[in-house]
């Protein structure tokens, strides 16, 4: 296999208040022997809430951190599932209307850029099945997790809509189960796997979204779950920090380590407990480390 | 490969059972049948009327995609039964089907659903075009092209409820007028001949019940058998209320608008600084004990909180996102 290399947009989060993830995602890179390029760059991709705003400034810029994993002619990866979503809106936005295209790219001149759509954008989640390869991950996986039940949370955004991702049915989504499988875990099969977890209401709307991020718990819970496995950081935060909350809404005790994707590989890889950051959770997992 | 292997597959069909008159559970029936290539999910109920049990009850009516009458869920998964292919279901779900209401919650009997929610809702945002028109007009009204293609086909909805029983927000909160109501407040805000826009507008801006408190699941998106897309007239909605100048002041807007404030400054969104200007400092109170807990994980520091300490980490070539958003930013709050 040729050297994979992709262009990181980090986001916000693993910037800032999930550091763990951006660690673990490099840990595991480095072991699997991926080169990762970071775009510096990039700013925020809106979060879905700026573009509630104003789409079109949205879309302007979305299209300029794209624009630098172009310059660097690679494709580009995100760890963060509303990041993917953005992000590939905006791509499908412009490569289909040329008008808004040419609309976006005169504003990107003025600070001497260009939206080509050239990269391709996908997470990295599907950059280790698609890319790298179950079979060859498998193969690397020093300490199995065959003692773990691992809920799989697959987060509405790299999901929904389907036509958008074309990787997963949302309905019967399987790529988290299936990396699961390969590092030897044994996947939670409950109903609320692909249902939302409640972040964009968080501020506005709080009892929707502990109500929703509640009974995701709850089901997880109750199907023997021993923790529970996110590919986007915003399902992670609101699943991890608010449990006290969620239990006082759901009237019982929810009590449940909630892993970001990197963290579950770079756990059976092998990697070291700085680079895993469990300790930046608010649900302490630090026990995973002692098989 | 023979042919005909691939054209009918004996299944066992499962389908949920209830009458509200007589039963006090709903309970499961399994079928067995055999189903062709070419065959519809109302094919499948047809044969469990006709050929099992004729007590079974659904709604049908045009068979053709247009009534919304005989929309029901498979597995979860919202579907036209006349216009879903039944193999591609069991394909999809392993040869293991289960036939339920939209909202078994609500189911009276069988597939039939009391949808009162649903139409109350709708018939709140006023789907109708209102406008005062002489009695006897001179001309007609003309719509261009561009002034059709803003529709963004929101007017081929059939009221099927697929994207209303599909939407979690709704399950937990029944004040939300749900993505249908929406799609039908943006369809005739949209309409050029419509007066009523501005109160459309007002009605779906109010917290609790409005477009504020969609979670951005997609589920509408994806349930939707017209591809209609309502989530993309959520959208619409919400930078309608900025364009015409009707949002008003809260945590909610504060949080859309203050993602420009924050990447104005840094590149990146603040984290800290998202919450407190959406909340304002009076409202911060709800978050102190989160707060204290992300402290102690190290997930955010203290000097974050301080006024005039910059800790942000910050996107290299940030005079190009300022550059950017002083060019291309449209809307004010």
């Amino acid at each position: 296999m040729s050297k994979l290399h992709y262009a990181l947009y980090t986001g916000c989060t693993a910037k800032e208040s999930t550091p763990e993830l951006l660690s673990s995602t490099l840990a595991v890179a480095k072991k699997l022997g991926i080169e990762i390029t970071i775009l510096e760059e990039a700013s925020c991709c809106g979060a879905s809430h700026l573009q509630d705003f104003d789409e079109f400034l949205a879309h302007v810029l979305n299209a300029r951190n794209i624009c630098y994993a172009e310059k660097l002619g690679l494709p580009m990866i995100t760890i963060c599932n509303t990041c993917q979503l953005n992000s590939a809106m905006t791509k499908r936005a412009l490569d289909n209307d040329p008008e808004l295209k040419a609309k976006v790219n005169k504003k990107l001149a003025s600070v001497g850029l260009k939206y080509n759509g050239t990269s391709e954008i996908k997470h990295f989640l599907f950059a280790l099945i698609d890319d790298y390869g179950l079979e060859n991950i498998k193969e690397k996986v020093v300490t199995p997790l065959s003692h773990l039940n691992i809920a799989p949370f697959y987060g509405c955004h790299n999901i929904r809509p389907s036509e958008l991702h074309n990787k997963d049915n949302a309905y019967t989504p399987t790529s988290l189960d299936q990396l699961i499988e390969s590092l030897e875990g044994n996947p939670v099969n409950y109903t609320h796997k692909n249902k939302c977890c409640g972040f964009h209401v968080e501020l506005q709307a709080t009892h929707t979204s502990e109500l929703l991020a509640g009974n995701a718990m709850v089901d997880a819970i109750d199907n023997n779950a021993d923790i529970m496995v996110t590919p986007c950081p915003l399902c992670h935060l609101k699943m991890d920090t608010y449990q006290d909350n969620l239990g006082k809404v759901m009237g019982r005790d929810v009590e449940l380590p909630v892993l970001h994707m990197p963290q579950m590989v770079a756990l059976s890889l092998g990697c070291n407990e700085d680079e895993i950051g469990l300790k930046f959770h608010v649900q302490k997992a630090k026990q995973l480390y002692t098989k | 490969m023979s042919k005909t292997k691939s054209e009918t597959r004996k299944v066992t069909i499962k389908a949920f059972r209830f009458n509200a008159e007589t039963d006090y559970l709903p309970y499961y029936k399994h079928y067995e049948m055999e189903v062709g290539k070419d065959e519809l999910v109302l094919d499948l109920m047809n044969k469990i009327k006709w050929e099992h049990d004729g007590s079974f009850s659904y709604r049908r009516s045009c068979r053709h995609g247009i009534c919304g009458a005989c929309a029901i869920k498979v597995n979860g998964k919202a579907v036209l039964a006349c216009k879903q292919n039944a193999i591609e279901l069991l394909d999809m779900f392993d040869n293991d089907i289960t036939l339920e209401p939209q909202s078994k919650k609500r189911a009276v009997k069988d597939m039939i659903i009391d949808k009162n929610d649903f139409w109350d809702k709708h018939a709140t945002v006023k789907p109708f075009v209102e406008a005062v028109v002489e009695p006897r007009p001179e001309k007609e009204t003309n719509m261009s092209i561009e002034q059709f293609d803003k529709f963004l086909d929101s007017d081929l909805c059939i009221q099927c409820g697929a994207c209303h029983y599909s939407c979690p927000v709704l399950e937990v909160n029944e004040d939300f007028f749900g993505p249908a109501a929406f799609v039908a407040a943006y369809r005739f805000s949209i309409d050029p001949r419509d007066d009523a826009g501005v109160e459309r507008l007002e009605m779906v801006g109010e917290m609790g019940q409005g477009v504020w408190d969609c979670v951005k699941c997609f589920e509408c998106a994806e349930a939707c058998p017209k591809d209609i897309n309502p989530i993309e007239k959520i959208t619409k909605l919400h930078n309608m209320q900025f364009e015409q100048g009707l949002a008003r002041s809260n945590v909610a807007t504060r949080h859309a608008e203050g993602f420009v404030r924050s990447i104005r400054k840094h590149g990146l969104l603040d984290e800290a600084d998202i919450v407190t200007y959406s909340e304002g400092y009076l409202g911060m109170h709800k978050h102190i004990k989160t707060a204290m807990k992300m402290l102690k994980a190290g997930k955010i520091h203290f000097t974050d909180t301080l006024p005039f300490v910059d800790n942000m980490p910050k996107s290299k070539n940030l005079e190009e996102i300022q550059k950017l958003i002083d060019i291309s930013m449209t809307n004010k709050l």
